[in-house]
């Protein structure tokens, strides 16, 4: 039952980053596709921790970490820069 | 592994990603910035929530994954509190860009029950120094 429940979550997590990926291509402004880069870093955490269940290894947590930390400073970086015209003033 | 937690795993597994389906849909659907905004910071992340609490009764109560492990608490600890930072700054990014928003004005000032307000506020009883200028703040 637990293969079977990973596999329709990896199938549902597939589907929201390709809805992701629309927004990200038809976002109509800048940061619509920030905001949809957002979205896809978390998504892309998940799908990685489904990955590992379905491997029953633990060897990705320090990647899921590592993309948690870098998705969170690409955002703030991104948001920054839209805002004021620079990221450290 | 018992039977009774697969069937936890198995629920908090689809139900998380039953969540982030819904939040990456509304990306999707809104109308809206300030509304697109609300679906992957709340609904994306309680659904990463879920699948990292389901991961985390997993790798603890596996017996054939040895030790305890805490990475979990560690990814869902940072996503929790980076989460809400990043929506507060695309969210003030959009409000100084003056992003317009469905079944509204740009500008807050020009609603009609502050035009109303501000109209009939009486001036002229008072002198120049009284009358705020609004740059009080800074």
């Amino acid at each position: 039952m637990l293969e079977w429940a990973n596999i329709i979550a990896i199938v549902m997590m597939t589907l929201s980053l390709l809805m992701n990926m629309w927004r990200m291509a038809a976002g109509p402004r800048t940061l619509d596709r920030v905001v949809a880069l957002d979205t896809m870093y978390i998504n892309a955490i998940a799908l990685i921790i489904l990955f590992e269940i379905y491997l029953d290894s633990v060897l990705y947590f320090e990647a899921a970490l590592l993309i948690a930390m870098m998705g969170f400073v690409g955002t703030v970086a991104l948001s920054k820069y839209f805002l004021r015209g620079d990221i450290i003033e | 592994m018992a039977f009774w937690l697969e069937i936890v795993v198995s629920f908090f597994l689809v139900a998380g990603a039953a969540f982030a389906l819904i939040g990456s849909w509304g990306l999707v659907k809104l109308d809206d910035f300030y509304m697109r905004l609300h679906g992957p910071t709340k609904a994306t992340t309680l659904g990463l929530g879920g699948i990292l609490l389901a991961s985390a009764l997993y790798f603890n109560f596996n017996p054939d994954v040895a030790g305890v492990s805490i990475h979990e608490v560690l990814i869902t600890i940072f996503l929790f509190i980076t989460a809400p930072v990043s929506a507060h700054m695309m969210a003030k990014t959009a409000l100084q860009k003056h992003f317009d928003y469905v079944g509204g004005q740009q500008d807050p000032l020009n609603h009609p029950r502050n035009v109303h307000t501000i109209q009939e506020h009486d001036l002229s009883g008072m002198d120049e120094s009284q009358i705020p200028d609004g740059d009080e703040e800074e």
